[in-house]
């Protein structure tokens, strides 16, 4: 397996103050990697390191088997995008796509083929013409799907994609993203739904204050300590 | 109606009504085509603010001495207007309140300077010209007219051919940057756009109108429409509209243009409101 990319003895932090230390892993082609760990541990600015948002304070990220830092799509936590921007669905998913354009003004047909063919795959093409707005939680979440599905057929990067989505709507977006991997799209999903995270990935890594505390295979981690006390904390919370 | 169109052939004869026209149209084009995105950007009454600005700027030109304050009033409020706009969705300070910020602080210092250094008699004819758009409408000449030409169709083309980029980057900047878009270039690009027609339009017809001109058109097409093509092309088409009607009404009634013109608008902005509310509605 190729891999994609490689983190080494990266830092984060935001202006100097160390956020996450030491992070080591590397995400190979065909991967679902889990990134775990409690509120405030850093996952989301790993994300961002990972984007290009964000400069780490050190160590370094390298990326092999052809990818460059922009060729990743990405699926934001909270949707940032304005609450009352008027967008329609088609449009939301097109702009996918614009990096594809360079200085091009508008769309070229491939490009236009390929939003309805996303938004067809992914069972949105009926609300194309619908205002992003108006549409439910887990169906913007589709929409957002879609979009960065046109920026890219290697790497999706998803930041909590179901968080306030029902256990149904869920579920639906979870095998909707095992499929994508099946398909050969490697992922990196943020997620606080340990049971979900080690049922679809493949790696999981596990995020502590300040310090990585796992990584590896799911189903390593299943076995470890960090995994049994993690999984046991989560199951005692769901029962209370 | 003979009646109407005999006085209106007779004042299209004055150049200077023929001029008011041009560019009252054209500002109105361009401000519509930028007033979506000032708009979800908190940037409503960025025409205020740097109308303020450009009086803090006046301020220090008649402190210093200067006879033709234009030469410090246009730069600074130009770049004030960048400086605002050019910071996309990760700032601390949001629109709204960036805004606020600098028009009231260069409305104390102006008014501060001028108040201890200045022995001009007529402070209080200029304080009033700068704040409420020192020239009216109907005194432009004709280099004015070149001038708003000139830069109409440069923001136009520019808003043409950066559209989609323009869209992407005011909806989700973060996405847009992640997946290789030089936002910050394209932010950039458009706060010097808005900028530049900005300072242009507040010279030309008054900071009163120009802020109209922003949030109107593009509130009413946002009551009724649902995509960012079809809220930019009926803003635009609106915007037109509204200022054509408002400068023939203000001609043939003799009411003052720019308040004609925002009348107008707002009448348009009801009738929006209740098409929205009423399409909105039956589709439910
Ligand atoms: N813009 C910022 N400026 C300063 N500190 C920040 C900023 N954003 C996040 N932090 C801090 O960095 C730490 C990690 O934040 P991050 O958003 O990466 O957490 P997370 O693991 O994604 O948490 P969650 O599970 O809640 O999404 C937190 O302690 C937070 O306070
Ligand atoms: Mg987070």
């Amino acid at each position: 397996m190729p891999e994609q990319i490689i983190c080494k003895n990266l830092t984060l932090g935001y202006e100097g103050n160390a956020v996450a230390e030491n992070l080591n892993f590397t995400v190979s082609s065909g991967d679902y990697l889990c990134i775990l760990g409690e509120n405030g541990s850093g996952k989301s600015t790993l994300i961002k390191a990972l984007l290009g948002l964000k400069p780490q304070i050190s160590g370094n990220i390298e990326w092999g088997d052809g990818c460059k830092a922009n060729e990743i799509g990405y699926l934001p936590q909270q949707t940032v995008v304005q609450k009352d921007f008027p967008a329609s669905v088609r449009e939301i998913v097109r702009s996918g796509c614009l990096a594809k354009c360079g200085l091009r003004p508008f769309y070229n047909k491939e490009e236009k083929e390929l939003a309805e063919s996303t938004m067809q795959q992914l069972g949105i093409d009926g609300l194309a013409r619908r205002c992003y707005r108006e549409l439910s939680g887990g169906q913007q979440q589709r929409v957002l799907l879609a979009r960065a599905l046109c920026a890219t057929r290697k790497i999706l990067l998803l930041d909590e994609p179901v968080t306030g989505l029902d256990p149904k709507a869920q579920t639906d977006l979870y095998e909707l993203i095992a499929k994508l991997n099946s398909n050969g799209i490697t992922i990196i999903m943020v997620s606080h739904d340990i049971a979900a995270a080690v049922r679809y990935s493949s790696h999981v890594l596990h995020i502590g204050s300040k310090k990585q505390l796992f990584f590896g295979k799911s189903s390593d981690y299943i076995k470890s300590r960090v995994g049994q006390t993690f999984i046991k904390s989560e199951e005692v919370e769901g029962d209370g | 109606m003979a009646e109407i169109f005999e006085k209106l052939q007779l004042y299209f004869s004055y150049p200077f009504v023929r001029y008011a026209l041009i560019v009252g149209l054209l500002i109105a084009l361009c401000s519509s085509l930028l007033g979506v995105t000032l708009v979800l950007k908190r940037f409503s009454f960025i025409g205020d603010g740097l109308s303020h600005v450009a009086f803090g700027a006046m301020a220090v030109a008649v402190v210093v001495g200067l006879t033709n304050t234009m030469i410090i009033i246009v730069p600074v409020t130009v770049i004030a207007a960048i400086l605002l706009l050019r910071t996309g969705q990760n700032t601390k300070i949001k629109g709204d309140a960036a805004v606020a910020m600098i028009s009231v602080g260069a409305l104390a210092v102006g008014y501060l300077l001028i108040n201890l250094f200045s022995k001009s008699a007529n402070i209080a004819g200029d304080v009033c010209s700068t704040l409420f758009g020192s020239t009216s409408i109907l005194t432009l000449k004709e280099q004015d007219v070149w001038l708003c030409i000139g830069i109409s169709v440069l923001v136009i083309a520019v808003f043409i051919f950066f559209y989609h980029k323009i869209f992407s980057v005011t909806f989700d900047e973060n996405f847009a940057k992640a997946t290789g878009t030089n936002a910050n270039v394209y932010n950039l690009l458009i706060a010097v756009v808005i900028a530049l027609i900005i300072v242009l339009a507040m010279n030309l017809v008054g900071s009163l109108l120009i802020s109209a001109l922003v949030i109107f058109p593009a509130l009413s097409a946002m009551r009724i429409f649902k995509s960012y093509f079809a809220v930019t092309v009926y803003s635009a088409v609106l915007s037109v509209c509204c200022a054509l009607i408002g400068i023939l009404v203000s001609i043939l009634a003799g009411t003052p243009v720019g308040a004609t013109i925002v009348s107008v608008d707002i009448a348009a902005f009801i009738i929006s409101g209740i098409t929205g509310s009423i399409c909105g509605g039956a589709r439910r």
